[in-house]
């Protein structure tokens, strides 16, 4: 019904032409017309937070946009938040450090939502951080590694003994 | 998990927003933050042959406050809202309600107007609006309308706009010295819809309540106006009392999150709250 479109996006700095149905969800572009499959689709409606990607300095689901409406729009992914330098940058390693992922399925969402978040938050509290926290979900880890990986990031003491219950 | 084909317009005037509505009628539906509606297209619970982004439109974008009320332009992002010090100072109502609205992922891209226009009955702002005696701007082919918030909310998902017409902006009037607000609400987990909320306002004027407002929402087919338990407010009642007046005239409905039974009880407490926490800012 609906012509293909073409849009141009910048993502992670480069510009890209794609040719798209206007109702192709930009997780959808990412992954198959540019190849960033770093950007993961669990839920595919908004609820799981695994496609979270930067538009424009906001964190938001990639699986809640058309690509088309984000012309002239700059966009980063999970691939284009670490330094580039081989390096990780400081919520990816403390996502390693802290044993913050298992499958890693949701990884790529918790590390944009938290990258973007403590970029703009550098001094939230515990409670900041696990309401920031709670718009993304994980299967595996039970969140626990993660919240400390973010309370490493802020500079917030992380419990010794994770399993005194002090956490909850 | 796909959306549907649809022809995608992106206007640059409410003028060219509301000559698409007339040309396409119940074929085309108007896109603001799509927190909601993308979601419904993806599961095909809803489908359009047209959509039309107002994104794009001059002039829905702004927060302006004026002659004792605060203008809210359709398309302004709520995190936009939570974080102005316009909203937090002139509507303190609206700025407690926003955080608890979704994640702060969906808050940077979801609209303060969408969520009214949207108006579903558990969410926060329609509520606030109400409570607040706020008015919505519509505009439609014959030009634009004031709808006070007490005739926009019909039922569940249907408002008082006619076919044609958009929201364009919410006006929300701002309260006096004296004034404290609060929004309570219970949550299985933080961001999801409420199964029960109330927020709260009240003017104290010499240890008086002289202006009370209270909206609820998640506790019907639309969010309602309390007004015995304002009432109560209003003649020197507790906020235990208060809380007792707006609980015993609800009838929610079960669903598969809660019974309406436990809902009416869980309404009296969270009012109760909204009142002590309002009268608290308040000075009392």
């Amino acid at each position: 019904m609906s012509d293909e479109v073409i849009v141009k996006l910048n993502v992670n700095g480069r510009d890209h032409k794609v040719m798209v149905e206007a109702r192709k969800l930009l997780s959808d572009v990412l992954r198959d017309d540019l190849h960033l499959t770093g950007t993961h689709v669990g839920c595919e409606h908004g609820a799981c937070g695994a496609c979270t990607v930067i538009v424009d300095g906001a964190a938001v689901r990639a699986c809640l946009l058309f690509a088309v409406q984000l012309e002239g729009s700059q966009i980063v992914t999970v691939e284009g938040v670490t330094p580039g330098d081989g390096t990780l940058n400081p919520f990816q390693q403390a996502m390693q450090d802290c044993h913050g992922l298992q499958c890693g399925f949701c990884t790529p969402g918790f590390v944009v939502s938290m990258t973007n978040y403590l970029d703009n938050n550098p001094n939230p509290t515990d409670d900041d951080l696990k309401i920031a926290l709670s718009g993304n979900l994980c299967r595996c880890t039970g969140y626990r590694g993660i919240i400390n990986a973010a309370r490493t990031v802020a500079g917030l003491p992380v419990p010794a003994n994770a399993a005194d219950g002090s956490d909850h | 998990m796909k959306p549907s084909s649809f022809n995608y317009h992106a206007p640059a005037s409410v003028n060219d927003v509301t000559a698409l509505l007339a040309e396409h009628g119940d074929d085309a539906k108007v896109l603001a933050g799509g927190q909601s509606l993308v979601p419904m297209l993806s599961l095909r619970l809803a489908a359009f042959e047209h959509l039309i982004d107002l994104n794009k439109v001059e002039g829905l974008a702004g927060i302006t406050r004026s002659n004792g009320t605060l203008r809210v332009g359709a398309v302004v992002r709520q995190a936009v809202a939570e974080h102005s010090a316009d909203v937090a100072t002139s509507v303190p109502m609206l700025a407690k309600a926003l955080p608890h609205i979704g994640h702060f992922q969906i808050r940077n891209r979801g609209t303060v107007g969408g969520s009214i226009a949207h108006a579903d009955p558990a969410s926060e702002l329609p509520a606030v609006a109400l409570a607040l005696d706020a008015t919505i701007e519509a505009a439609g082919p014959g030009g634009t309308r004031q709808i006070a918030a007490a005739d926009f909310f019909v039922s569940t998902w249907q408002t008082a706009l006619d076919e044609g017409e958009i929201l364009t902006a919410v006006e929300f009037p701002v309260w006096g010295p004296g004034s404290g607000f609060a929004v309570e609400e219970l949550t299985r987990r933080h961001g999801d819809f409420a199964l029960v909320g109330a927020a709260a306002g009240v003017q104290l004027s010499g240890g008086k309540v002289t202006k009370a407002a209270l909206g609820l929402f998640g506790l019907g087919p639309t969010p309602l106006r309390a007004a015995e338990a304002e009432a109560a407010l209003l003649a020197g009642a507790d906020a235990a009392e208060v809380g007792r007046v707006a609980a015993s005239g609800l009838n929610p409905l079960d669903d598969i999150h809660a019974s309406g039974a436990y809902r009416k009880q869980v309404a009296a407490v969270i009012v109760r709250r909204a009142v002590q926490a309002a009268m608290q800012e308040a000075g009392a």
